[in-house]
């Protein structure tokens, strides 16, 4: 079973550690301007949510790639990024709706979430756990489980009428 | 990488920039962070220098393990000779500025001299301006924040004054994000009496990382560890809040200003309340414990509150409404004020108006009775604009009570000139000896064993506090007594310098658990991170060094073994409420002045409270101030 990561946006602490830890494992330096992963904050409104590559099934960056640099991982079941064809044009950039494709800050590259090759650091050093690396399957019923729970509690209130 | 972060020196008075390298050998000294900031104070002020003048020097610094993989590498330090005190002034904040202020190229801003105008400064990838803020100036800090997010974009981390520094309120503080405060000796005002309103940074700069998959293997271990202590699990659910219901109980905080040990009907104000108003807790950057609450009460919208705020708009002031705390925690956000210093001087004050030596003339009617939520509010704004008496109680407490007269000082809680926190020492030798030795003054993140509260096995405590440097005499566990204590607070005062000084948060330290960080970590997360070699005794000897050149400034501006003391009231008045191991209890003067000796020959200090010149040759001060930075 190919595994997701899936984003909990309500568990997000709006730390960052995701962002460093994706630089230090891509770039060796700590710089978030060149991560593949953004908490996006709101700090006077207090919301915070983390952005990344969603894996489209249906992937713009890869119907816009002129030079199919771009292709389904079969193994991870990313969208993988092939540097010997990329010919570094960003058109997968501005196509993307999510801000899932970057632009490295030194190497002018495009980047994106590779999964670490299936040990995504930011999930791993992320303790709230606002960030799993989880079965594609599981992200159904986890997010049904979810939505019982707090249905389940507002049940529970009106029987208790 | 982390050693080629510059020392910015920003003379405001001339508009000159001058940016330089940090040699690697007073890295090696001083580390960075508070350490180093210190040694920039010592050397770039001379005595008697007014520090509310142009000749005062402000620091702004990150740490040498900031935005690093360090566990939570998220501090900034400010540092000046503070307006409060005399002494060092020295604050620490969490939030995200100092790693902003890394990624653009800077660990240390040095601002010199006085603007003409209202101006920030504004830093960004390495290059540095100071821009007129006269459209900033009045406003609060959230919304000088607002405004220069739109003006610079939403990624700017701002680190700012508001009102209070404005109007230098002497424990006015800086403010970054919601309620981000380098709180205590009123650096707030040090930056207000230089005109400058904020600085702003942005920074996309690498900080090579110089041993990457170590580093995360590392701090992956660091973090795990951290993640499953009961501690840090209450911490992310509570925030220091839970705190509250151990020490209230037991007998250890101080209500009434200081008349009682303890507040009678808490329940109210326990830390579970924050239920009905919280949103979640949230964390600095890269901080896995997340102990701050974000919260909504009559619409706004803020964050905290702490255990302080509990204590400042708690029980200090005989208040147990949760919804006065979490308003009380906004007001002085908004403003820019010292949480833990505005509550302790309404507390003195209301005990001032109690005993009749103030009076509704001095307060303009307002009835300062204990438990009055309406005038505690009242009075942080008019501290903060400094209306009424509030423009008295702004000077903090030598000088205030200096203008209220009578016998109004003995009544106050303070060291050095700066107040306590709510808590109350009588029943704890070690604490009350970590207090009235801490350079900035009255506090408990200078030197405080908060561990020696929880009558640890001797062996736990040979465990942490014989590491890296052994205590030659004996530990004991019980709070109350006084034997082994100096060590302890001489320990933590290392601990502390050392967290202070990489950038790291205290409460991933040996602070309030036994089992988090100590110079072994430390040590590992500077030769993971910078390359640098440096044992877990170096990193001591660094954080002895620091402790020193804040004793000499300290020396240097006239203080000494009498200010190294607690006010009358800890010897003469004991405590009357409490558990029956808390009550009745006073400081013994005698064994207090035996405790001052042993701590002061444990540092190779004389019996003055002097460094004895073997001991600066031992940490190499001998020369200072060397001028080297």
């Amino acid at each position: 079973m190919q595994k997701v990561i899936l984003v909990e946006q309500d568990k997000c602490t709006g730390c960052r550690l995701c962002e460093m830890v994706c630089s230090v494992k891509h770039e060796g330096v700590s710089n978030p301007s060149r991560a593949r992963i953004h908490v996006i904050k709101w700090f006077m409104e207090g919301f915070d949510m983390p952005m990344i590559c969603q894996q489209c099934l249906e992937a713009p960056c890869i119907a816009v790639c002129p030079k199919d640099a771009l292709a389904r991982d079969e193994e991870l079941g990313n969208v993988a990024l092939d540097y010997d064809l990329c010919i570094g044009c960003k058109m997968c950039v501005t196509a993307c709706p999510f801000g899932g494709m970057g632009i490295d800050t030194v190497s002018s590259k495009v980047i994106k979430c590779d999964l670490c090759e299936g040990d995504p650091q930011c999930v791993r050093f992320c303790f709230p756990a606002a960030l799993q690396y989880v079965d594609a399957n599981a992200v159904n019923l986890r997010k049904k489980r979810d939505a019982a729970a707090k249905l389940a509690e507002l049940m529970s209130k009106v029987v208790a009428v | 990488m982390a050693l080629n972060r510059r020392i910015a020196y920003i003379n405001l008075s001339t508009g000159q920039i001058e940016a330089k390298p940090i040699p690697v050998e007073v890295r090696k000294k001083f580390i960075g962070g508070r350490g180093l900031d210190m040694y920039l104070l010592y050397n770039h002020t001379e005595p008697g220098t007014d520090p509310l003048g142009p000749d005062n020097v402000a620091m702004v610094s990150a740490g040498l393990l900031t935005a690093t993989l360090a566990s939570a590498s998220a501090r900034t330090h400010v540092g000046a000779k503070s307006p409060l005190t005399g002494a060092v002034g020295s604050a620490n904040m969490g939030g995200f500025f100092a790693p902003e202020l890394t990624w653009a190229g800077f660990h240390h801003l040095v601002l010199k001299g006085k603007a003409e105008e209202p101006v920030y400064v504004w830093v960004n990838d390495g290059e540095i301006e100071i821009r007129g803020a006269s459209h900033l100036w009045g406003l609060s800090t959230r919304e000088t924040q607002d405004t220069l997010k739109q003006e610079l974009g939403e990624e700017v981390q701002v680190l700012c004054i508001g009102p209070g520094g404005e109007k230098l309120v002497r424990f006015a503080n800086v403010i970054s994000g919601m309620k981000n405060a380098g709180g205590r000796t009123g650096m707030g005002a040090v930056l207000g009496s230089k005109n400058v309103k904020a600085i702003a940074a942005r920074g996309t700069m690498d900080v090579e990382i110089r041993y990457p998959q170590e580093a995360l293997e590392y701090d992956h271990e660091v973090m795990s560890h951290i993640a499953d202590t009961k501690f840090a699990q209450i911490m992310g659910k509570y925030g220091t809040m839970f705190i509250q219901s151990v020490t209230n109980s037991t007998g250890l905080v101080r209500t009434q200003n200081f008349q009682h040990n303890q507040l009678l009907d808490a329940e109210p104000i326990e830390c579970e309340h924050i239920e009905e108003y919280g949103l979640g807790t949230v964390g600095c950057f890269g901080c896995i414990i997340h102990c701050r609450h974000r919260y909504v009460v009559d619409g706004i919208f803020d964050e905290g509150p702490e255990y302080t705020a509990q204590g400042a708009f708690g029980w200090e002031v005989g208040c147990n409404n949760f919804e006065t705390i979490l308003k009380g925690n906004h007001l002085v956000n908004h403003y820019g004020i010292d949480i833990l210093e505005t509550g302790s001087m309404m507390a003195w004050a209301m005990e001032l108006y109690e005993k009749g030596i103030l009076t509704n003339k001095d307060t303009g009617g307002l009835k300062l009775e204990w438990g009055n939520d309406e005038a505690v509010l009242e009075l942080i704004r008019q501290i903060a604009l400094r209306e009424g008496i509030g423009d008295v109680l702004a000077e903090g407490p030598l000088r205030a009570a200096a203008k209220i007269g009578k016998d109004s000082l003995k009544y106050n809680i303070h060291v050095k000139g700066m107040s306590n926190l709510h808590s109350d020492e009588r029943p704890t030798p070690a604490l009350a000896l970590g207090i009235a030795t801490s350079t900035r003054g009255a506090d408990h993140l200078r030197s405080r064993p908060a561990i020696d509260l929880y009558h640890l096995p001797v062996p736990v405590l040979e465990g942490v506090y014989n590491n890296p440097v052994k205590y030659e005499g004996k530990f004991t566990s019980d709070y109350r007594d006084y034997e082994g204590k100096a060590w302890e607070v001489l320990w933590q005062e290392m601990m502390y310098m050392a967290i202070d000084c990489v950038g790291v948060c205290k409460f991933h330290s040996v602070f309030l658990s036994p089992n988090l960080l100590n110079f072994d970590n430390v040590s590992k997360f500077i030769y993971h991170n910078t390359g640098l070699e440096m044992s877990p005794r170096d990193v001591w000897d660094v954080a002895e060094r620091g402790y020193n050149i804040e004793r000499l400034f300290n020396i240097r501006e006239g203080f000494g073994r009498k200010d190294d003391t607690l006010v009358d009231r800890y010897f003469d008045e004991p405590t009357t409420r409490g558990l029956d191991i808390v009550r009745g209890k006073t400081i013994d003067r005698e064994k207090f002045t035996e405790m001052i000796d042993e701590y002061y020959q444990l540092h190779g200090w004389d019996e003055k409270g002097v460094p004895t010149p073997e001991t600066l040759e031992r940490l190499g001060l001998d020369k200072e101030p060397s001028h080297r930075l």
